[in-house]
């Protein structure tokens, strides 16, 4: 299934922020591939580094060493101009809507700013059809463009947001956390766009998100994260149905099952997630992980291939293999 | 059955807008029981932080609320006070002390220029009238009961030096420390990672175990009201749409909004042990602005079971006849017909459980 080259490879990314003598590790050597047509998700807790890979794949952030081949071609060697054109095919889904866009451009102006951007449906004619016809593709009506940000709800700024990435005609589109500012009820109609339009434009999505319900749903891989670095990769029904990393099985134990019957297990992690500037010595996990022993703070586990196209970053795997799943 | 800690009878909010009165709570009645814990389940806009803050008596003047209603609160000393006609002189001596209160967001509730041992022992002085350094003592203490590490050290830290979760455990710890009888938790986790998240919900169980104390637990998470709520409320629009024991509202939610919510969930798609949906069960629109809701049940425009009698009026909040402590009630026309068909099948035969629990959702 691999055998095409990748739209999208990451090698060996990372972003240190702050003082080159004492970084802030956001993101550590993480390696990845996106097929095109895929929906990659990338899952970890509040400063697992996802967000900053979204934005270092997009040149938003300059990584500190390694690369992002965008087929083939290696984005961080592009001039600014050359970037610049390559990014009506690289969008972005921001987190909070609210946040997004600009409360004094009227919804026609913050579309048309895409589309001029990349000289677009440049006659005012075409554009405004242009711009009726995004807003339809959303689930807006074209009446909607001469409104304010302010007029609308959490859900519909979403949208927009969503109409804005598509206006230049991307393929591949890094959606952070598009979900995750707006109620449940918003979410599952947000849910159901993102995956109508994947089929009809036939996009490729880098889905960052702590929710692993909606990961579970949306993604066809799964990248897990931890403190900057891959704990493991999987095809998402092998991921949910047998995670091998004790990172990865304690986030699937301690999600919430909407369902007083099915009992919750206490695999519950102790302690907090260390701090990037001064992470663990050997594998990120170890001071949170029920597995760990003195080994693991010896060396940084590599990110190995124990199936095909199955990826685990930990020196305990057989420890863990022998028993059970959880 | 033993008197309910609190008894909350016909809450009303208002606040008055230049476009008009907001109705932020409509007539909401629920009880919490000693010990046990209620969840106000709602999405934004469904009036259950207004509900808190109203019981709190929180408000800040300048909102010139309207409040309505009765809170009958049972003190530890067994008198019965409604918290919303009390002195303000009076309900300051029961918050933070009887009744107490968690905020969501642990960085804005703290104060950033004040230790967290101050913070804490700031309660303990004024309401169990300890000094200075047995306040501060007594403020070690609960920063253990809440298991962070180097308490000793910790209770000279100020907030910024406290991880999220650490810092939720500070206001717990706080809120925790003239043993109320009532707790209020605001969303407490919705700030935090599912690791966190768990922890903090396994401490709040524990916590609530050994002090006996009941718990209003305020989320939009159902996941979580599935395994720490006894009784739940479902508002909507700033109405009860339907109240039930945990078990009976998952095994079968009867307002059309409870179904959705539960159905809509991407999680409930998957445990079906089938493949995926194509596309997840969605609510449609959103929810009505509160300056023109709609003639009839709040819901309605966005129900796919609405009929013309929907349109008509506000339908009244049904109580299904049940044993007591058990009590189902669900604001919808249709689910009248439930009721009934439940009443009477509990007049015939005692209540059988059901063999298989599964969420009737509609498609």
């Amino acid at each position: 299934m691999n055998t095409a080259p990748p739209l999208i490879e990451v090698r060996h990314l990372k972003t240190y922020f702050g003082k080159p003598d004492r970084p802030v590790r956001a993101v550590d050597g993480v390696s990845f591939t996106i097929q095109a047509g895929e929906t990659l998700g990338l899952v970890g807790e509040s400063g697992s580094g996802k967000s900053t890979i979204g934005r270092s794949v997009l040149r938003l952030v300059e990584r500190t060493a390694g690369q992002v081949l965008y087929r083939g071609q290696d984005l961080g060697a592009l001039r600014a101009e050359p970037m610049r054109r390559l990014r009506s095919k690289l969008q972005i889904i921001f987190q909070d809507p609210y946040a997004s866009l600009n409360p004094k451009m009227r919804i026609s102006a913050v579309l048309a700013e895409a589309l001029a951007t990349h000289g677009l449906a440049t006659g005012p004619g075409e554009r405004d059809t242009r711009i009726a016809e995004l807003l339809e593709l959303v689930g807006l009506r074209p009446e909607h463009a001469r409104r304010f940000p302010h007029e609308f709800s959490g859900g519909q700024r979403q949208r927009i947001g969503i109409a804005r990435a598509l206006a230049v005609e991307p393929e591949f589109i890094v959606a952070d956390e598009p979900l995750s500012a707006l109620d449940v009820s918003i979410q599952s109609q947000v849910i159901n766009l993102l995956a109508d339009l994947r089929e009809r434009l036939g996009l490729t999505l880098l889905f960052i998100s702590h929710d692993l319900d909606v990961v579970e749903y949306l993604c066809d891989r799964v990248v897990v994260l931890y403190l900057g670095k891959v704990m493991e990769v999987a095809r998402t029904d092998e991921l949910f149905e047998h995670a091998l990393h004790p990172y990865t099985r304690a986030l699937l134990a301690a999600r919430p099952v909407p369902d007083p019957n099915v009992k919750t297990r206490h695999a519950a992690l102790t302690g907090d997630i260390p701090s990037p500037m001064d992470p663990p010595s050997g594998c990120v996990f170890r001071t949170r992980c029920p597995y760990a022993i003195d080994a693991c703070a010896q060396q940084v586990p590599s990110l190995d291939e124990v199936a095909p196209g199955r990826w685990l970053a930990c020196i305990r795997r057989d420890a863990i293999l022998m028993k059970a799943p959880a | 059955m033993s008197l309910p800690r609190l008894t909350v009878r016909n809450l009303s909010t208002s606040f008055p807008t230049e476009d008009g009165l907001v109705r932020s709570v409509a007539d909401v009645s629920f009880t919490i029981a000693p010990g046990k814990t209620t969840a106000l389940v709602g999405e934004s806009g469904s009036g259950k932080s207004v509900t808190s803050l109203t019981l709190m008596r929180l408000l800040p003047k300048t909102a010139q609320a309207q409040v309505s209603g009765e809170a009958a609160f049972v003190t530890r000393e067994g008198r019965t006070v409604d918290l919303l006609q009390l002195h303000e002189a009076s309900m300051r001596r029961l918050r933070g002390n009887q009744v107490s209160m968690i905020f969501q967001e642990p960085m804005t509730s703290l104060n950033p220029v004040l230790t967290i041992g101050e913070q804490i022992a700031e309660g303990v002085r004024l309401h169990l009238g300890l000094g200075r350094a047995a306040a501060l003592a007594h403020a070690r203490r609960m920063l253990d009961l809440v298991e962070i590490p180097a308490a000793a050290q910790r209770v000279h830290e100020y907030p910024h030096q406290l991880s999220g979760g650490m810092r939720q455990r500070v206001m717990i710890a706080l809120a925790m420390a003239c043993e109320p009888t009532l707790l209020i938790a605001d969303e407490p986790t919705t700030a935090l990672d599912v690791t966190i998240q768990a922890q903090i919900l396994a401490l709040m169980r524990r916590l609530q175990a050994e002090t006996g104390m009941s718990l209003l637990f305020i989320t939009h998470n159902l996941g979580v009201v599935a395994h720490h709520a006894d009784d739940v409320v479902v508002l909507y629009a700033g109405r009860v749409v339907e109240s039930a024991p945990v078990r009976d509202l998952f095994a079968e939610p009867w307002h059309p909004y409870t179904q959705g919510l539960l159905a809509c969930l991407p999680g409930q798609a998957r445990r079906a042990g089938q493949p995926k949906p194509r596309r997840l069960f969605a609510i449609r629109g959103q929810v009505s602005s509160p300056l023109s809701p709609p003639p009839g049940c709040a819901f309605e425009p966005r129900c796919n079971h609405a009929e013309a009698a929907c349109r008509g009026a506000m339908p009244a909040l049904v109580p299904a006849p049940a044993p007591a402590g058990n009590e189902r009630q669900a604001r919808c026309v249709r689910a009248v017909a439930k009721l009934q068909q439940a009443a009477l099948a509990r007049g015939v035969a005692p209540r059988a459980k059901p063999a298989v629990w599964s969420a009737k959702v509609p498609r």
